[in-house]
């Protein structure tokens, strides 16, 4: 697939962005506004009352929902997921994707896999075997039936010049496309990507659509034998997914009302603490659609292992119906139904995400 | 019997000037109580702090062997019979909160109650003294209350366990106590205990701190400079500063937990105006420091043993000693990379990434320089020696790891899973704790009076070294594949390491009875040892003086001549 192509690209552009990358760079997030603060507030009382506690299986059926229906298209089905797709790969399944990232399913995902398997996995690999064999080298050529007297030597500061610079050599090697990853990490969202508020409660996620209507999705845990019944993974699959457009900038947002929860997506490479009071935000674009699972990744207390995340990335057309059917609306129309117009909107950003991926 | 090192006879009398037996006023000891509950002569403080560490170790060993066990499948198989055992409900959120109470005592057992204690009350109390010609630390009672406030600390910590911490009995927050789940997240008195625990322990610490750098600026033996200090007292010195400097800082974090959670204050709290990530900044101000804490005397102990056992003195004295300085200035000004996933801008989450990868530089030069000092040596591979060779190598993978998640945006992946488990093991349950045996072996000779068995010993290091490795190793694999930390339970797929993993657990607890046989072995029928075991290799001051040494030492002090070169204390003989 071109890797070596690719490889030179990534290096020309790493480069390049090293170079700007020191250049003060417009931040939204980590913005600890008051009206943050205060929304989360809103979050919460409206979390307690829709919240169906950890039950798995009740439905966030938002008052809106019965009455809209869809209009042409049958009504959203859960996506089933795609093994090995977003998804832990177990050793029986694979010995060796199980001993690695899980693959990557955004561009910077990409990257940073790219930079960890092409980089970083071979210079630690090669130290720790350096040093191995240095000590093997030593028990061998040194032990005192080879080496019965030993000698005095206690300085030689060439060789300490050397392994003092030759490690800095490699560091900034390795801080090049680091710093390039990080750039790229926190590039603000444009104008107009889509936004969505996860927020942790204990035990479960709370996805607010706030261009959208500002409807919020409340997503438990599936019992294991319900998740088994549906063909998903057991601890990762969850009733109501966070639903997001595919190939569309994301604006993730996240905050937690009582304690800090974390949102992660490891087949997005996406981490991002939920921290009461705060609200976090990241650019995430998934270029396919596919149900990707994470999993809470910040100690929340006692069901911490059981609020999984599960985003499901549709087409923009199937966004859009499955936001209306969640009784919302598409930025720019009225709660109304659904007509083909309406789906324009997500698709000229696809368009527009499509032709920015491919330049 | 000489109470002065042979040798270093200051005045050309030395001990002969006593008429008496010099030897019965030298080895004069209290009664038992006054001896070891008021005591005030640091070896005995030091068996003490090393007897508490190895109680303190095996409840935090068994403790993670209940965890292993308990993730060998997936699901939830013991936790409920625990919380029962415990006195909590019969119920699941319960069961899963003694998970959080299992995760929070390991790590703060294993950190505060058996690595420090060991390495610095233990092996820093026996030998700062011995190896600088001292008679005993600067402050002896105050080293014995440091002692006595460590063990209340630990009974505090222990309490915590049968008084409610919210959802069941015990502090269930993880040893970093993050606010808002230590303060509203954790109704009841167990996490005030569980802080209180750090209180008591943070200032027994302070104190054994300020002890350790009065007696090693102040009683070096004549002569003997700064640059002529062996590297193990080094360590200790730099480890002293740290303690210093970052646990007041703790203490003011968790008094604020305190005062947050009893008397209204928001510190933490964003209602109240306060912000739950200064909580993250104070804690990790003190941990970052606080690994270089648990590191740094284990640096020191590796350098005296390769030197030891190479004949060699050690290469690049200078170079060693400046390394464990600037790794524990860099210590201070990298914590926030503990934090990678909080919400830092870009600029601090790039500063952060090259400071952290800096610390990389005095530890490749540590690591070299151990590997030159053998280069050329003559090896004898005893005991203390194959345990610092395999700290050497597991040290090196536990410190590459770090270069990984030294990354801020490749972080971004492993932040909270295991991989960091799996680093953070390597460089301390194979660092530190290998660096410990290789100190423990080195020195129980001196300490004890007689001599281990060298064919349990290297029986107990390869059965440990298997069984570590096949602990941490796979846990690398369940990080990348995104497995989260701190999770009782886990989706199928993660499955076979997790079973691997635990039996790696199987044979590192079965290799420690080979430790606790060796040492009831060594106690009941070991050989006397010699005042110098180990050879022409060992030189440093505490080998001059016989084993075990007198209850008081170096009534007349050493002289250290200039003739006695970097590291290598040895009187000039002939």
């Amino acid at each position: 697939m071109g890797q070596n192509t690719r490889m030179k690209k990534v290096i020309l552009s790493a480069v390049a962005a090293s170079l700007a990358a020191f250049a003060p760079l417009g931040l939204a997030a980590q913005d600890a506004a008051a009206p943050a603060a205060i929304a989360t507030q809103a979050g919460q009382v409206e979390g307690a009352q829709t919240a169906p506690g950890a039950e798995a299986g009740a439905g966030n059926l938002t008052p809106a929902e019965a009455s809209v229906a869809p209009a042409g298209e049958g009504a959203y089905a859960p996506m089933a997921p795609t093994k090995g797709k977003g998804m832990p790969t177990s050793y029986e399944d694979g010995a060796l994707q199980s001993m690695t990232f899980q693959d990557q399913y955004s561009e910077n995902g990409k990257y940073a896999q790219w930079m960890h398997d092409a980089i970083l996995m071979p210079v630690i690999t090669a130290i720790s075997l350096l040093v191995l064999g240095l000590l093997l080298y030593v028990v061998f050529r040194f032990n005192r039936r080879r080496n019965p007297v030993a000698s005095r030597t206690t300085h030689n500061t060439a060789i300490e010049v050397i392994w003092t610079i030759v490690p800095v050599i490699i560091l900034v090697i390795i801080a090049v496309p680091s710093i390039t990853l990080l750039a790229r990490q926190y590039e603000t969202p444009p104008a107009d990507a889509v936004t969505i508020k996860a927020t942790g409660y204990q035990w479960y996620w709370g996805y607010n659509y706030p261009d959208h209507g500002d409807f919020e999705v409340i997503s438990n845990m599936l019992d294991e034998g319900e998740a088994v019944r549906r063909g998903e993974p057991g601890q990762l699959a969850v009733d109501n997914r966070m639903v997001v457009p595919a190939g569309v900038p994301l604006r993730i947002q996240t905050t937690a009302s009582d304690v800090i929860h974390a949102f992660a997506v490891p087949s997005l490479w996406f981490k991002m603490d939920a921290v009461p009071g705060r609200l976090n935000e990241k650019l995430l674009t998934i270029p396919e659609p596919g149900v990707y699972y994470g999993q809470c990744s910040e100690l929340c207390g006692a069901r911490h292992a059981y609020m999984p995340i599960a985003v499901e990335a549709l087409p923009p057309a199937e966004f859009a119906a499955w936001v209306r059917e969640q009784g919302g609306a598409m930025p720019g129309e009225d709660a109304a139904p659904a007509d083909a117009a309406a789906a324009a909107q997500p698709a000229t950003d696809t368009a527009a995400a499509a032709s920015a991926a491919a330049g | 019997m000489a109470t002065t090192a042979e040798g270093f006879d200051a005045h050309g009398i030395g001990h002969k000037d006593h008429g008496h037996d010099s030897r019965d006023h030298a080895d004069h000891k209290p009664g038992f109580f006054a001896r070891w509950f008021m005591s005030t002569n640091h070896k005995d403080i030091g068996t003490m702090y090393l007897i508490f560490a190895v109680i303190a170790g095996i409840v935090g060993g068994a403790i993670s062997g209940i965890m292993r066990v308990e993730l060998a499948e997936p699901g939830i198989q013991y936790l409920q019979w625990w919380a029962q055992f415990m006195g909590g409900a019969n119920d699941i959120n319960t069961a899963l909160h003694m998970w959080n109470v299992f995760i929070t005592a390991h790590g703060l057992i294993m950190v505060f109650f058996m690595v420090m204690p060991a390495m610095i009350g233990g092996f820093g109390n026996w030998f700062v003294p011995l190896m600088i010609g001292a008679p005993d630390m600067a402050f002896p009672r105050m080293n014995n209350v440091s002692f006595w406030l460590t063990v209340a600390g630990f009974f505090s910590l222990l309490f915590s366990l049968f008084v409610t911490g919210g959802t069941g009995p015990g502090a269930g927050t993880g040893w970093t106590v993050y606010a808002p789940l230590s303060t509203s997240g954790s109704v009841g008195p167990a996490v005030d205990f569980a802080i209180f625990s750090l209180h008591l322990a943070g200032a027994g610490s302070i104190l054994g701190a300020t002890n350790f750098i009065t007696t090693i600026f102040n009683m070096r033996a004549p002569g003997m400079t700064l640059h002529k200090m062996p590297l193990f007292v080094w360590s200790v010195l730099v480890t002293a500063f740290l303690l210093l400097l970052a646990l007041p800082v703790l203490a003011a974090a968790i008094t604020m937990l305190l005062t947050d959670r009893n008397f209204g204050t928001t510190f933490f709290n964003a209602a109240g105006g306060g912000d739950p990530v200064l909580y993250q900044h104070l804690f990790w101000f003190f941990g970052h420091p606080e690994v270089y804490i648990m590191i740094l005397p284990g640096f020191g102990m590796i350098s005296q043993i390769i030197a030891t056992f190479s004949k060699k003195p050690v290469f690049g004295y200078l170079g060693m000693a400046y390394a464990m300085v600037a790794i524990g200035v860099v210590g201070f000004i990298v914590w926030a990379h503990h934090m990678y996933t909080v919400g830092l801008d870009v600029n601090t989450k790039m500063y952060f990434t090259a400071a952290t990868m800096v610390i990389a530089v005095p530890t490749g030069v540590k690591i070299f320089s151990w590997i030159a000092t053998m280069w050329g040596g003559s090896l004898s591979f005893k005991s203390p020696m194959v345990w610092s060779m395999g700290f050497i190598f597991l040290f090196t993978v536990g410190g590459v790891t770090g270069v990984v998640l030294a990354n801020g945006g490749i972080d971004d992946n492993l932040h909270d899973t295991y991989y960091v488990v799996a680093h953070f093991h390597y460089v301390l349950s194979m660092g530190a704790v290998f660096s410990m045996f290789a100190g423990f072996y080195y020195w129980f000779p001196k300490m004890s009076g007689r001599m281990h068995s060298e064919l349990l010993s290297h029986i107990h290091f390869w059965t440990f070294f298997v069984g570590v490795n096949v602990i941490f190793f796979p846990q690398h694999f369940l990080g990348m594949q995104g497995m989260p930390r701190r999770y009782p339970d886990y989706a199928e797929a993660f499955t076979f390491w997790h079973q691997v993993s635990t039996y790696g657990y199987y044979i590192m607890a079965g290799s420690m009875i080979f430790f606790f046989v060796n040492i009831a072995y060594a106690l009941l029928a070991g050989k006397k040892a010699a005042a110098n075991p180990w050879g022409e290799g060992a030189t440093t001051l505490e080998w001059t003086l016989p084993s075990p040494p007198p209850y008081h030492q170096f009534e007349t002090l050493p002289v250290i001549t200039d003739a006695h070169d970097y590291h290598d204390h040895r009187p000039v003989t002939a």
